[in-house]
């Protein structure tokens, strides 16, 4: 890991707009991401957690422009990705790939899994047809499929092959950063960790840097080596990843971590309940978002945002404790 | 917790029938529900645990599904048996089922009110007011302070996690004996999770309801479970209390799945993982279902079906030849 800094994100902000009543007049705005900064440093994975609706997808599509219309810097490798033409953008998507959740939705079940994984080559037109088929065997020997799989259809493997196929495909351009939103959660137990070792092996062997959005705690802690955790549509903390999970900061994600069940009877956990539901987004709590759930919520959290500060190196907290 | 139990698995064998051949799922699955216990029932996809709970309700569709040399005995009724009558004063009365997805099994065209009453007043002659009384009060049990409210109100207006709430007061308002609970929490988030499985242990204190928990999470298990039933391919590979099976897990099987769960206690270098994946249903003829993907697999587990065996006083049981030669357990041909 350098110290260099692949992506840089500043105070990025996406809005969605939905309207109802008569003649739809009313706009209601729903802030799914507002004002979130953060790096990626070559090599390194962050991890960013938080509960549905937090907008942890939203800002990975943000970061690939799936979705338009953000708000704020996207700097990767010192080009503005905000400002770049539809032909620069493709140059881009070389570059970033992104590897989705559900492994049965995101392969076109029309297609063999060598036109699946050559797609991206020939988008990008990236040599010629022996060399892409070449690359295609390649990739496919990476993720452990056999060249036998190449003549057959998504349907006929299992969720776990076709999550394999999803990750040869974002691999096949030899891009530098891969955004993975949710890659295991749809998977069983058994196989979420041949996916997760092999996720971890193709990083060291490519130099590759991943961001990792999910939701599950123990595998973010797996896999990250920093993480950043959201709340309707803002980050509470980020911190180097052994720093988060064993001196959180932030009440969110002390109760966040509390709230994980573990795997043995025996182990006595200090359980912070949270009352309250998640509020919804297009309605936001004034000040600081979480005081309507917050334990230690005092009068100015209702009244004032907090902003993300540094408390120890590398450790960010966005709350009016510190 | 005392010992009597309140529903009883003879056998239980379950098949499916497709264009070509009848493809077995359920494979003599054989347990029993103590009372005021939490049973949990884990497994990966495509194990049969949500088919064995379907089928102890009677909501299997038939055809397909094919329920051959089957004992399901609640007290002294034999549910395979019973006529379609009887299974209705049953359902939703004396045993009541969860399911996954709470915006799916809440009708969105009636309110809460319409779809609690209509429970409470099929199986007990109440006044209607009395009726409205009950549903309010377990309303208000199940942690949802607005009940009056929420009588009023469609599902679309509630929250998942509320949603889910009503969905438990629906299951609970008749007070069954026993409560199944496919995957409760599986669709929650986890700060919303850990009030659900609280609510639902204090529900199970409070009541003396025994509930069938059904789920994939080893972690949910051990935080809400007294015994756990390991499910693999249709068949039980493992049984006994939470603190045997989680610190003491016989079936190498058991022992994988608990290893390849990501630690958030601790970082692993690289994780433990079970090789293959689950097969299909139907595909392993004979042996030990687990074989092709067991590290310790011998000759025999290929060729013979290892019988499930007695390991401990309490009810320790495992399937696997690996256990067979422990000294002094007794075989158990179940």
């Amino acid at each position: 890991m350098t110290n260099k800094n692949l992506l840089q994100i500043s105070n990025l902000s996406k809005s969605f707009e939905s309207s109802k009543g008569f003649f739809r007049k009313v706009k209601n705005e729903v802030k799914a991401v507002d004002g979130v900064s953060f790096e990626v440093k070559q090599g390194e994975t962050l991890g960013i957690v938080g509960e549905s609706g937090c907008g942890k997808s939203t800002t990975g599509r943000l970061i690939m422009r799936l979705i338009e219309g953000g708000k704020g810097k996207i700097n990767f490798e010192g080009q503005d990705v905000q400002s770049l033409s539809t032909k620069d953008l493709r140059k881009l998507r070389r570059d970033i790939q992104m590897i989705f959740q559900d492994p049965y939705a995101s392969l076109n079940p029309r297609h063999t899994v060598e036109k699946i994984i050559e797609e991206p080559l020939i988008v990008h037109k990236i040599g010629t047809k022996e060399e892409r088929r070449k690359r295609v065997a390649e990739v496919m020997d990476v993720v452990g499929l056999s060249p036998y799989h190449l003549k057959r259809y998504p349907h006929q493997f299992s969720g776990g092959q076709r999550q394999r196929i999803g990750i040869a495909r974002a691999l096949v351009t030899n891009p530098k950063l891969i955004i993975a939103d949710e890659p295991v959660s749809a998977l069983d137990v058994s196989i979420q960790a041949q996916v997760l070792n092999l996720l971890k092996d193709i990083q060291v062997e490519f130099g590759l840097t991943y961001l990792f959005i999910a939701h599950d705690l123990g595998v973010v802690r797996h896999i990250s080596d920093r993480v950043a955790v959201m709340y309707l549509g803002r980050i509470v903390e980020i911190a180097e990843v052994e720093e988060l999970f064993e001196n959180p900061k932030h009440p969110y994600t002390k109760a966040l971590l509390s709230s994980v069940p573990v795997p043995d009877p025996t182990f006595e956990k200090q359980e912070i309940v949270l009352t309250g539901e998640i509020p919804s987004p297009s309605n936001p709590p004034s000040g600081c978002t979480f005081h309507t759930r917050c334990n230690s919520c005092m009068d100015i959290c209702k009244a004032e945002k907090p902003v993300l500060q540094q408390i120890q190196s590398g450790h960010q907290v966005a709350c009016h404790l510190f | 917790m005392n010992c009597d139990n309140v529903l009883e698995i003879k056998r239980l064998n379950i098949s499916f029938m497709t264009d070509k051949k009848k493809i077995n799922a359920i494979n003599n699955v054989a347990f029993k529900i103590k009372k005021g216990e939490i049973l949990g029932l884990v497994g990966e996809s495509g194990s049969g645990k949500s088919i064995t709970s379907l089928s102890i309700l009677g909501l299997l569709p038939s055809p397909p599904a094919v329920i051959e040399e089957s004992e399901i005995l609640f007290h002294d009724l034999d549910l395979i048996q019973a006529s379609e009558q009887q299974m209705q004063k049953i359902r939703g009365n004396r045993i009541s089922m969860i399911f996954q997805e709470p915006m799916t099994s809440l009708n969105p065209l009636y309110t809460v009110g319409n779809q609690l009453l209509e429970s409470v007043q099929k199986h007990q002659s109440l006044s209607k007011s009395e009726a409205n009384d009950i549903c309010i009060h377990t309303l208000k049990s199940v942690g949802l302070a607005r009940a009056e409210a929420i009588m009023n109100e469609y599902p679309h207006q509630l929250s998942g996690g509320m949603r889910q709430r009503v969905m438990i007061a629906m299951a609970m308002v008749c007070q069954p004996e026993i409560l199944i609970a496919d995957e409760p929490t599986t669709a929650l988030d986890v700060t919303i999770q850990s009030q659900i499985l609280k609510l639902m242990k204090e529900l199970n204190e409070k009541t003396g309801t025994s509930v069938l928990f059904i789920t994939h999470d080893l972690g949910v298990v051990a935080e809400i479970c007294h015994r756990v039933i390991v499910m693999y391919g249709g068949r039980i590979v493992e049984e006994g209390s939470v603190l045997d099976v989680f610190k003491n897990p016989q079936h190498p099987y058991t022992r994988g799945l608990l290893k390849s769960v990501p630690d958030i206690r601790n970082k692993q270098d690289k994780l433990y993982a079970i090789p293959g994946s689950v097969p299909k249903p139907g595909s392993i003829q004979k042996g030990c279902y687990f074989a092709p993907r067991c590290e310790f697999a011998k000759d025999i587990c290929f060729e013979n079906e290892p019988e499930f065996v007695q390991l401990t006083e309490d009810g320790h049981r495992s399937r696997c030849f690996l256990n067979e030669n422990v000294g002094g357990a007794t075989k158990n041909d179940k």
